[in-house]
């Protein structure tokens, strides 16, 4: 969940502050400290050492009760040789791709249709929101008995369709798995896209609008020329969000298929779990893991410069 | 029909088509999968597992007996109170913790600001799934694995940063002067930010405290690789892993803990519905 922000404005409207009113300078500087103390320390401890020793990890051959020793980039370039690893590399790019797409064009969709939305506002937002807010691995055992093999009720309405006339094995097959995952990632993630978007629809001034259709221009000129860049920014920090959060989704997978089958839905973090904990060995794990790190800080380094650009047009 | 009566006409019955008939497909598809949840949980096991009932509704009765499976052979209340003590506890934890660290961050000029900022910003951001090896290393060495204050300790991991950073965009919007006249007035900066500053952004601490306590609620990888005795478990580990036994699965008790493990959090929603959707969207628009 999200409370993004605005770096750059959060802290530097800060200093601005600051700088007109030298007088309370004085002290300021030790409460500062001692009011961050406990947040940074607790961050110490138990982000950056844990990483630390991650990134040790991912280079020894530590297994469960023995810390290993030294052995450079051979669980790496173990990893860049193993057919699993390959796979799951593959899965987390299909699964990340696919699922931005579809949170992204229905989020969209669904954002501008509940802007419209007048009757039954607060009760048609809330029930789009429900999927986000409950428990995952609880929702996502909801999903595996709706695409269980023999009561499914997705086939079972199907088949009283006249559609299919036997079962599809939904969790079994190992392209159709992919495609559940992916449909239950969707469901939950698509009432973020929504809501936070729907906030960016609200936020745009009527006027321009109103400018817009009285000189002639359709829904369809004014959604591409109106809405959608002034919705970039929001759009952008949403979809940034949501790749780290699908890239490194641990509860519906795990829940559903556990990697299988064929290790045909394995992610970064069920395959990290499977090596690292199943297996004992924390350091391929570890170095699974670590291929999340990268593409965590290409994000934040692309959410600065975004902020710092659209700081630039206010 | 007049033209006046017509373009009314139109108005009122039109957004029927293009809004709330589009709209309507994804309030199911959302709503759908918890509405079946809960059905499964109150059907028998008779009509449950019969391939030509009707599976969208309760034919043959209601019955508890899922529900009370749960309470007799499996420590599902123990799995109640252990998410609840560990929510409590980590939310108080993390909200005390943020409302300190972002205190600074919105009000005060110190050196590292911007460094620290940026650092809260980062650990926000990082996954669970990329810490959990190490920190299960790190659990072991501080002697808390299978303990409930393994989860305690760990959840502000996450908890804190994101605190911090919904509580500066808070704090921010509260006017400096008032703080500054209590101060004049012989407050200490700790007085100031409890007593005048506090009351005046308290819905940025409620908000701040329904997500601590909704994120750890819902928490599921740590629990699942900290705490292993059956009767520590947390309510998302517990029923997703005891329940299932070998080849067996007892669905009708699974939805049924599903449902009682959501209840806590559907209710707190449905009380507090736009603190949700302001914690969910607060940054994204300035």
């Amino acid at each position: 969940m999200v409370a993004y922000l605005n770096v750059e404005q959060r802290i530097a409207g800060e200093a601005r502050v600051a700088r007109r009113r030298p007088r309370f300078l004085g002290r300021d500087s030790h409460v500062a400290y001692a009011f961050i103390a406990p947040a940074f320390f607790l961050l110490v401890v138990l982000v950056a050492y844990p990483f630390v020793l991650s990134v040790w990890f991912s280079l020894s051959d530590a297994r469960v009760g023995n810390t290993g020793s030294f052995v450079g980039l051979s669980n790496f370039s173990r990893l860049l040789s193993s057919s699993i690893f390959l796979q799951t590399l593959q899965n987390t790019i299909v699964f990340t791709a696919a699922a931005l797409a579809v949170k992204t064009v229905f989020g969209m969709g669904l954002a501008l249709l509940l802007f419209r939305v007048v009757h039954f506002k607060r009760l048609i937002r809330g029930a789009v929101l429900l999927p986000f807010i409950v428990p995952t691995a609880l929702s996502a055992l909801v999903w595996w008995w709706m695409f269980e093999p023999l009561y499914s009720v997705v086939n079972w309405t199907l088949k009283s369709l006249h559609i299919i006339d036997h079962d599809i094995p939904w969790l079994s097959d190992p392209y159709l798995a992919m495609f559940t995952v992916i449909l239950v990632n969707v469901w939950r993630g698509l009432p973020f896209f929504a809501i936070t978007l729907l906030a960016g629809l609200v936020a745009i001034p009527r006027e321009l609008y109103e400018a817009a259709q009285s000189d002639g221009a359709g829904p369809i000129a004014r959604f591409w020329y109106i809405t959608l860049p002034l919705l970039m920014p929001v759009l952008a920090v949403v979809i940034l969000f949501s790749t780290i959060f699908t890239l490194s989704d641990f509860n519906i997978v795990y829940v559903l298929t556990r990697g299988g089958p064929m290790n045909m839905t394995h992610l970064f973090a069920t395959y990290s779990f499977a090596l690292g904990l199943q297996g004992g060995q924390i350091g391929q794990g570890a170095a699974v893991s670590l291929f999340l790190f990268p593409i965590l800080l290409a994000v934040v380094f692309v959410q600065l410069r975004i902020v710092r650009k659209a700081a630039l047009y206010e | 029909m007049s033209r006046k009566s017509r373009a009314r006409w139109a108005r009122n019955i039109r957004p029927l088509f293009t809004v709330y008939l589009p709209v309507l497909p994804y309030v199911l598809f959302a709503l759908f999968p918890l509405y079946f949840m809960l059905v499964t949980s109150l059907k028998s096991s008779a009509e449950l597992y019969d391939v030509n009932a009707v599976p969208f509704w309760i034919a043959r009765g209601l019955t508890a007996d899922h529900y009370r499976l749960l309470s007799t052979d499996t420590p599902f209340w123990n799995w109640f109170a252990n998410s609840l003590i560990v929510s409590l506890a980590s939310t108080v934890i993390s909200v005390a913790l943020g409302v300190l660290a972002a205190y600074p961050l919105a009000r005060l000029r110190f050196a590292g600001a911007d460094s620290f900022g940026v650092a809260i910003f980062v650990t926000y951001l990082v996954p669970p799934s990329l810490l959990f090896l190490p920190l299960s290393t790190v659990v072991n060495w501080l002697g808390l694995s299978d303990t409930l204050w393994a989860l305690i300790v760990i959840y502000p991991t996450f908890l804190v940063p994101f605190c911090t950073w919904l509580l500066i965009g808070y704090f921010r919007t509260v006017p400096k002067e008032i703080e500054e006249c209590a101060m004049l007035d012989g407050c200490s900066r700790l007085q100031s930010m409890l007593f005048i500053l506090l009351p005046a952004a308290l819905p940025g601490v409620i908000c701040a405290a329904l997500f601590a306590f909704t994120l750890s609620w819902n928490e599921f990888l740590y629990s699942l690789v900290f705490v292993s005795p059956a009767e520590l478990k947390t309510m998302t580990v517990g029923v997703f892993s005891e329940l299932i036994r070998g080849d067996i699965y007892y669905w009708g008790s699974l939805m049924a803990g599903a449902c009682i493990g959501s209840l806590p959090i559907v209710i707190a929603y449905v009380f507090f519905l736009d603190y949700y959707v302001s914690g969910l969207t607060a940054g994204a628009i300035k």
